[in-house]
C-alpha cells in the first residue's frame, strides 16, 4: 500500500489530528511543533524505512541536540493532539507511525490525595526514539535513545540522552525482577522477545512489516520505562538511575535465552510451577485470597478482550483494503459510464471511498496502539502480580519449613539431654537458636511481604483505572475524529449525488 | 437528447425500489412472507381496476420458482424479444444466518447466557436483513412487470397473479429445462456472434460497446462491494465481542461500565451501517449487473434477428440463382426483415429509457445511502462524545 502514496511534503506539513502520519523517517511521533525536519533528520542514514525524504542533517551531535529539544512529553503543543481540530488533508503515510503513548503517562497532578511524597514531586519524563540499527547481518541489532528529563534531584542532570539496546532493557528488568520480587513489588515486566520480528530486520528486510515491529517495540520499551519509573522505589533503584544515566552500560549477556543465565532462569521457572501446585498454604487472610481469585478472573478476561481487540485490528486492516479497492473499481465503473452526471458522481464516490479506506487504516492503527497494546501491556502485568503472591507463598512456605526445623531441632536436643551427651548437646543448643532466628525472621519476612504486597496491589489497581480510562478516553476520542471525517467526506459527496439529473 | 428527458419523466416510475406502483391500475406489493425449512412463501397482493381480472383486490401465495417459471415463459416469448426483460429475482439466501444458528446452537453450552442472547439477538437481525431484501428483490419483479405496457397484458402474467391453487402443475417439466439449457448454450454461441456481427446503427454499435464494458465494470464492482460490506460486518461483530468482554469486567470496576456503554452503541451502529450500506449500494450494483445482462440479452436477441436477415437474403439469391422457391425465399426475407426491423425498433426505445432508469436508480440510491452515511455518523459521533464526556467527570 505505501507504494502508491506520495511522500507528504515536510515541514509544515499537514498535520493530522489523529494519528498523525508522518514522513517515513519520523518514526516517533513529534509533538504539533513546527520543526518537523529536525525530527526527519534524526534518524540515521541506516535508516530501515523504505522511503526517505526530506532533509537529512548527517552531524550526530545536531541530532542530539534538537531531538532533545522537540521530544518533550509534556509540550502543549501534545495536548490537543487527539481532540479535535481543524484537520488538513490527511496526510499519506509511508509506514504508519503512531504513538499515542503521549498521554497515558500523563504527569499532570493527581487528583488521589494519599499518595506517596514521591507523587507531589513526580516529574520525570522519558522518551524512546530514533530506533537505530547498527552492525549487519545476524549479529545486527537496534539501538535506541533514551532521553530523560527531570527535576528530580536523584538525576544527575535535567536532561540526558542514552543509547541503549534491547537486551539492555531486558537486562534492566531482570536485575530488579531479582532484588525486589521476592519483597512484594510488582516490577512491570519488559517487553518480549520476538525472533522472528527481530530476524526480519536484522536481516535487513526494509518493508512495512519490519517497519511497525520496531515502532511497536519502540513504544513497548517507551511504555515499560515509564511504568518502572513511575513505581516509587524502583525509581531510586541505582540500577534504574544507571540506566537512564549513564553512557556506557555493561552488556546483559545474561539475557539470552541459551546462555547459563538463561537456563538457570528457565529450571527455577519450571522448579517454581512445581513448588506451587505442592504448596498448600493456609490462608488466614481473607483479602488476599480474595485479590488472588480477583486477578485469576482478571487476567482471564483480559486475554480474552485483547484476543478479540486483536481480531478487530485485523478485520479493520481488511476493511481498509476492501474499500480501497472498491474504490478503484467504482472509479472505473465511473469511467465506463457514459451519462456524464453519474459518471461524474462515480467518480467522487470512488474519491470518497478512497479517503475512507484511509481513514479505517487510521483507525486500525489507534485500535491497536491505543487498546491491543495496552491490554497486552496489562496481561502482563497481571502476570507479574501473580507472580508476586506466589513469592509470598514461598514466603510462608519457608517460614514454615523454618518452624519444622526447629521443632526437630528442639527434638533432637531433648533426645540428647536424655542421652547426656554434653558437647552434642552444645552444638544442638546452638543449631535451636539459629532456628529459632529463621523462624522469626521467616515471619517477619512473611508479613513483610503481605504488607508490601497489599500496598503494590492498592497502587496497581489506583494505575489500572486511571491508565483504562485514559487510554478508553483516547480511543473513543480517535473514533470522534473518525466520525467527523465521515460526515465531511459524505456530505461533500452528497450535492454531486443530487447533481445527477 | 430530449427524447431522454422526456422518457425519463415517463421512465421514473421503473427506478429500483419505489414509484414502480405509479399506475393505480394494477397496485402489486409483497407485505408478507413466511420461510418454512428451505422453502419462502410470499403472499402477494394485488390491487387492480383492470377488467382482465376477476376481482378487484385480492391475494396469492407463491414461492420462488413460481417467480423463475414466470420470468422464463416471458424469455421463451418471442413477442418479447424487443424488450428488455426483467431480471429474475435471485434465490433466497439463508446460508449466512443458519450458519450462524448452527455455530450458536454447538457453542450455546460454553457461553454466557448474556453471549447468548446478544448472538441470538446478532442472528435474528442478519435474518430479517436478509428476508428483506429477498421480499424487495421479488417485489421489484413483478412491479417491473406491472408496470411495463406490453408485460402487464401477459397472460402467463395474469396466470400467475390470479391462479388460485398451486402453480407447480405449470412449472417447468424435465422436458423445459432441458430446452432452457440448451438455450443457455446458444447464448454463449451469441456472444461471439455479437461482435462479428457487422453493425449498420451507429445507435446499437454504441451501446453494444457500452454495454460490453460497462457489464464487466460493474460486475467487478459488484464484488468489490460485496467484500467491503462483509468485511464491515466483520469489524461490527468484533465490536460485538469487544463489548461482551467488556461487560465481565465490568463486574469488578465501576469505570469499566461506563466503557462497555459506548462500546456496544458503537456495534449497533456499526451493524447498521453495514447494512444500510449493503442494501443501497450493493444491492443497486447487484440489480444492474441483472439488468445489463438482460440489455445485452435484448442485442443478442436483435444479432441473431439480424444474422437471420442476412442469411435469408443468401438464401434468397441462392433461389433467385436456381430459380425455384423464390416465393418461398422472399417471403422468408420479409419477413426476417420486419422481425429485424421490430427489434431494432423496439429495442432502440427500450435501450433508452433502460438508460433513464439506471442514472434515476443510481442517484436515488446514492443520495439515500450518503444521507444515511451522514445520519449514523452524527449519531455515532453525538454518543461517543456523551460517553467521553461521562468518563471525563468521573
Amino acid at each position: 500500500m505505501s507504494e502508491e502514496r506520495e511522500p507528504p511534503p515536510l515541514p509544515g506539513a499537514a498535520q493530522t489530528v489523529f494519528p498523525e502520519p508522518q514522513d517515513a523517517e519520523d518514526l516517533f511521533v513529534s509533538a504539533a511543533s513546527a520543526m518537523e525536519s529536525p525530527e526527519a533528520a534524526c534518524l540515521s542514514a541506516e535508516d530501515i524505512s523504505p522511503s526517505s525524504n526530506g532533509p537529512r542533517d548527517d552531524d550526530p551531535d545536531d541530532l542530539f541536540a534538537e531531538a532533545t529539544e522537540e521530544v518533550s512529553l509534556d509540550s502543549p503543543e501534545r495536548q490537543p493532539i487527539l481532540s479535535d481540530g481543524p484537520s488538513p488533508a490527511i496526510t499519506p503515510v509511508t509506514p504508519v507511525m503512531i504513538s499515542p503513548r503521549v498521554d497515558v503517562f500523563d504527569r499532570s497532578p493527581d487528583q488521589d490525595e494519599d499518595e506517596e511524597e514521591n507523587r507531589d514531586t513526580f516529574d520525570i519524563q522519558i522518551s524512546v526514539s530514533d530506533p537505530e540499527k547498527v552492525g549487519d547481518g545476524m549479529n545486527a541489532y537496534m539501538v535506541y535513545k533514551v532521553t530523560t528529563k527531570t527535576s528530580l534531584s536523584i538525576f544527575s542532570r535535567d536532561e540526558v540522552c542514552v543509547k541503549r539496546r534491547f537486551s539492555d532493557f531486558l537486562g534492566l528488568y531482570s536485575k530488579l525482577a531479582s532484588k525486589y520480587m521476592h519483597m512484594g513489588y510488582i516490577v512491570p515486566p519488559a517487553p518480549e522477545k520476538s525472533i522472528v520480528g527481530m530476524t526480519k530486520v536484522k536481516v535487513g528486510k526494509e518493508d512495512l512489516s519490519s517497519v511497525e515491529f520496531v515502532e511497536k517495540r519502540r513504544s513497548a520499551l517507551e511504555r515499560y520505562l515509564l511504568r518502572t519509573v513511575k513505581h516509587p522505589a524502583l525509581l531510586k533503584d541505582p540500577d534504574v538511575l544507571q540506566f537512564l544515566e549513564s553512557s556506557e552500560l555493561p552488556r546483559a549477556v545474561s539475557t539470552q535465552a541459551l546462555s547459563g543465565a538463561g537456563i538457570l532462569r528457565m529450571v527455577n521457572k519450571a522448579a517454581d510451577a512445581v513448588n506451587k501446585m505442592t504448596i498448600k498454604m493456609n490462608e488466614s487472610d481473607a483479602w488476599f485470597e480474595e485479590k488472588q481469585q480477583q486477578f485469576e478472573n482478571l487476567d482471564v478476561q483480559l486475554r480474552k478482550l485483547h484476543a478479540s481487540v486483536e481480531s478487530l485490528v485485523c478485520h479493520r486492516k481488511e476493511l481498509s483494503v476492501n474499500t480501497a479497492s472498491f474504490a478503484k473499481s467504482a472509479a472505473m465503473l465511473g469511467n465506463s459510464e457514459d451519462h456524464t452526471a453519474l459518471s461524474r458522481a462515480l467518480s467522487q464516490l470512488a474519491e470518497v471511498e478512497e479517503k475512507i479506506d484511509q481513514l479505517h487504516q487510521d483507525q486500525s492503527y489507534a485500535d491497536f496502539y491505543l487498546i491491543s497494546e495496552l491490554l497486552g501491556d496489562y496481561v502482563r502485568l497481571i502476570t507479574a502480580v501473580k507472580g508476586v503472591f506466589d513469592q509470598r507463598m514461598k514466603a510462608w512456605a519457608k517460614w514454615q519449613d523454618a518452624q519444622v526445623m526447629l521443632q526437630r531441632k528442639r527434638e533432637a536436643e531433648a533426645k540428647l539431654q536424655y542421652a547426656n551427651k554434653p558437647d552434642k548437646l552444645q552444638q544442638a543448643t546452638d543449631e535451636i537458636r539459629e532456628w529459632e532466628g529463621k523462624v522469626q525472621q521467616g515471619e517477619r519476612d512473611f508479613e513483610q511481604i503481605s504488607k508490601n504486597i497489599r500496598r503494590e496491589v492498592g497502587r496497581f489497581e489506583k494505575d489500572r483505572v486511571k491508565d483504562f480510562r485514559v487510554v478508553i478516553i483516547k480511543y473513543l476520542e480517535s473514533l470522534v475524529h473518525t466520525q467527523q471525517q465521515l460526515i465531511k467526506y459524505w456530505e461533500a459527496f452528497l450535492p454531486e449525488a443530487k447533481a445527477i439529473a | 437528447m430530449t427524447s431522454i428527458s422526456e422518457d425519463s419523466d415517463k421512465e421514473k416510475v421503473r427506478s429500483v425500489s419505489v414509484d414502480l406502483n405509479n399506475d393505480a391500475s394494477l397496485v402489486i406489493d409483497i407485505p408478507d412472507a413466511l420461510c418454512e425449512r428451505d422453502k419462502v412463501k410470499f403472499t402477494i397482493h394485488i390491487k387492480t381496476t383492470l377488467s382482465s381480472f376477476q376481482k378487484s383486490e385480492f391475494s396469492v401465495p407463491r414461492q420462488h420458482e413460481d417467480f423463475i417459471w414466470l420470468h422464463d415463459t416471458i424469455v421463451e416469448t418471442e413477442e418479447y424479444a424487443g424488450l428488455i426483460i426483467p431480471p429474475a429475482p435471485p434465490k433466497p439466501d439463508f446460508e449466512g444466518p443458519r450458519e450462524k444458528m448452527h455455530k450458536l446452537g454447538e457453542g450455546e453450552s460454553s457461553m454466557t447466557k448474556e453471549e447468548y442472547a446478544k448472538m441470538k439477538q446478532e442472528l435474528e437481525a442478519e435474518y430479517l436483513a436478509v428476508f428483506k431484501k429477498t421480499v424487495q428483490v421479488h417485489e421489484v419483479f413483478l412491479q417491473r412487470l406491472s408496470s411495463h405496457p406490453m408485460f402487464r397484458k401477459d397472460r402467463n402474467f395474469q396466470i400467475f397473479l390470479e391462479y388460485d391453487q398451486d402453480l407447480t402443475v405449470r412449472r417447468k417439466n424435465a422436458k423445459e429445462m432441458f430446452g432452457g439449457f440448451f438455450k443457455n448454450m446458444v447464448k454463449s454461441a451469441d456472444e461471439v456472434l455479437i461482435s462479428g456481427v457487422k453493425e449498420v446503427d451507429e445507435f446499437f454499435e454504441q451501446e453494444k460497446i457500452f454495454l460490453l464494458d460497462y457489464s464487466s465494470k460493474i460486475k467487478d464492482a459488484t464484488a468489490k462491494a460485496e467484500k467491503m460490506t462483509r468485511s464491515h460486518k466483520n469489524v461490527a461483530d468484533d465490536y460485538n465481542h469487544i463489548s461482551g468482554a467488556m461487560n465481565s469486567i465490568a463486574a469488578d470496576n465501576n469505570t469499566a461500565f461506563k466503557k462497555t456503554i459506548s462500546v456496544c452503541v458503537l456495534q449497533k451502529l456499526e451493524d447498521r451501517v453495514a447494512s444500510d450500506q449493503e442494501l443501497k449500494l450493493t444491492e443497486l450494483l447487484r440489480y444492474y449487473t441483472r439488468d445489463i445482462q438482460a440489455a445485452k440479452d435484448l442485442l443478442y436477441r436483435r444479432a441473431r434477428a439480424l444474422a437471420d436477415y442476412e442469411n435469408s437474403n443468401k438464401t434468397l439469391d441462392k433461389a433467385r440463382l436456381k430459380g425455384k422457391d423464390i416465393a418461398q425465399a422472399e417471403e422468408n426475407q420479409k419477413q426476417c426483415l420486419r422481425k429485424f426491423d421490430k427489434l431494432s425498433e423496439s429495442g432502440k426505445k427500450e435501450l433508452t429509457s433502460f438508460k433513464a432508469r439506471r442514472v434515476v436508480a443510481f442517484r436515488k440510491n446514492l443520495i439515500e445511502m450518503t444521507e444515511l452515511e451522514i445520519k449514523h455518523a452524527k449519531n455515532s459521533m453525538s454518543l461517543l462524545q456523551g460517553s467521553i464526556e461521562i468518563l471525563n467527570s468521573n
